[in-house]
């Protein structure tokens, strides 16, 4: 999923400092997932936006609701009455939800209240870790199931580099290094000459490098399936 | 038809058989010319070559390119560094044309160290190539005389291409592995980090040895000699992939704080010599930080000089 962490109040209540009566709008995608921007998260906002002003003296109407996905017109639609009635919207979505938000509503304002960090998953409760890059062309498989160019520092493809130390990563003793788990794993397994070729230069037009990406489905454009 | 890959002065002193003797320089957080030249007087007709780093530690200088350059202008054979982590595959295929049409033929890749380390930690890291492939890279430009896309290069870069190898970092039982790897990617010679720790060493090099690397490309010994007991704990603790033995520190603190900077040079000094005799060591890489000017010295003192000439 899309792991995302909120902005600090001291940021959301900059952007929303002039307005009078707002929006607060969360998704049940990938943020709800996470525990950042579902209905619960939209409520905790909200509530410490109201107090927050009214301490400044400086009265917020705050109004919230919470879509199936912010990142699907279908839903993004659903505000059509009501999304002129403010000041700004803000929205708890990924990076993408304030966008969908902005394309179909041109005339208002969305703030992103949180910040699009990584593709990633839970590994305990509250912990969320990176695992993919979204580099468009998939080669976990040559690694063990695991991908080298989300999570080494560098991206290397050909084994751990020389800071590589106890397991851990030389950029920051917390983060383990990578190629130290992919390694051990094909040395338990008795298959280390699997990481031994020299790969083929990387093509980053995949990734977005190539610049922004599309992905069309022509079974579903024309609409067969 | 050369009989040799780039014709270095490196390359023509290990092919033939001389126990090799380089050494380092660290271009100026500035472009203060005079300083880097004063340096280069230090290294001048006592090592074969002298690496340019490469914004060593993540910190800003001025381009290894540029002091590799000037290196050759004062008559000094540039070993010419680049990092991964700096640069695309566009712009590193453009330095290695521009070095080698200002006289570079030696060079040195490497992924380099993380930019959090040093003083921009806010810049982007490329990593377009990682080192395996920037070797891949400099050999291809120079065999196939092509570009990465297949196009045809107007006169190939000859390099001698060099590679580096960290007996000392983790895991341990892979580095003779990643070792091979990149003399099969097309490495003429290695220089590895700093060797501190000699019983890892001598058991990393008797398995390169058993595994016969060593006939397939030249390996120097990289020795960095400590000014004191507080260089030593300095690197321990923040230097990383660097394995320094507490006997070591013990063996610096044991001497009067003004004798320490002695005490580290006869350490470097037991080290060449051992080095000398032990079997798969083709020459010595001294990095002497920020002390160019022991090296006159120390190369003095480990009976390396005077240095070899092979045409």
């Amino acid at each position: 999923m899309i792991v995302a962490d909120r902005k600090s109040l001291e940021e959301i209540l900059s952007m929303v400092e002039t307005d009078k009566k707002i929006l607060v709008v969360g998704c049940k995608g990938c943020v709800t997932v996470c525990n950042v921007g579902g209905a619960k998260e939209v409520e905790v906002l909200a509530s410490a936006l109201k107090i927050a002003r009214k301490k400044a003296e400086n009265e917020l109407e705050i109004d919230t609701h919470v879509l199936e996905r912010q990142c699907d017109n279908e839903y993004v639609s659903q505000l059509g009455d009501t999304v002129g009635d403010y000041d700004a919207v803000v929205s708890m979505a990924c990076g993408v939800g304030p966008q969908f938000l902005s394309e179909m509503y041109r005339e208002q304002v969305f703030y992103p209240a949180v910040n699009t960090t990584f593709f990633g998953g839970a590994t305990q409760h509250g912990v969320w870790e990176e695992r993919c890059a979204g580099c468009g062309t998939c080669g976990i498989h040559l690694f063990g199931g695991i991908c080298p160019i989300a999570r080494c520092a560098k991206s290397l493809l050909h084994g751990p580099c020389g800071g590589s130390s106890n397991g851990a990563c030389e950029v920051n003793k917390d983060t383990e290094c990578i190629w130290d788990t992919i390694v051990k794993k094909k040395m338990e397994q008795g298959k280390v000459d699997d990481l031994l070729a020299v790969k083929g230069f990387k093509d980053w037009r995949s990734a977005r490098d190539g610049g922004p990406r599309r992905s069309i489905r022509e079974e579903l454009v024309e609409g067969n399936i | 038809m050369s009989e040799f890959k780039s014709g270095s002065n490196l390359e023509k002193i290990l092919k033939a058989g001389h126990f090799a003797f380089t050494g380092e320089c660290g271009p100026p957080k500035g472009a203060n010319v005079a300083h880097l030249k004063e340096k280069f007087q230090y290294l001048k007709g006592n090592v074969d070559a002298v690496n340019m780093t490469d914004n060593q530690t993540a910190v800003v200088r001025m381009s290894s390119l540029a002091g590799s350059a000037l290196l050759f202008q004062e008559g000094l054979e540039p070993n010419f560094q680049m990092v991964c982590r700096d640069r695309n595959r566009l712009a590193m295929m453009a330095d290695i044309l521009g070095a080698y049409a200002l006289g570079v033929r030696n060079m040195l890749c490497l992924s380099g160290d993380h930019q959090t380390f040093g003083n921009h930690p806010q810049a982007k890291n490329v990593h377009c190539i990682d080192s395996m492939q920037l070797i891949a890279m400099v050999k291809k430009m120079r065999d196939e005389e092509k570009f990465l896309n297949e196009e045809d290069i107007d006169v190939a870069p000859k390099m001698f291409v060099g590679a580096a190898c960290n007996p000392f970092a983790d895991p341990y039982e892979y580095r003779v592995h990643r070792l091979a790897s990149k003399i099969d990617a097309g490495a003429d010679f290695i220089q590895t980090q700093c060797i501190f720790n000699m019983e890892k060493f001598r058991d990393f090099m008797k398995m390169t040895v058993d595994m016969g690397l060593h006939e397939k490309c030249y390996i120097l010994a990289g020795v960095t000699p400590m000014k004191n007991a507080g260089m030593a704990n300095f690197m321990k603790k923040f230097v990383p992939g660097m394995d320094i033995p507490d006997e070591l520190i013990k063996r610096l603190k044991s001497v009067d704080k003004k004798e320490q900077a002695e005490e580290g040079i006869k350490f470097a000094l037991e080290q060449i010599e051992e080095f000398k005799e032990m079997e798969g060591v083709a020459g010595v890489h001294l990095m002497a930080i920020e002390w160019e000017q022991r090296v006159p010295e120390i190369a003095e003192r480990a009976n390396v000089l005077p240095r070899p000439q092979v045409d």
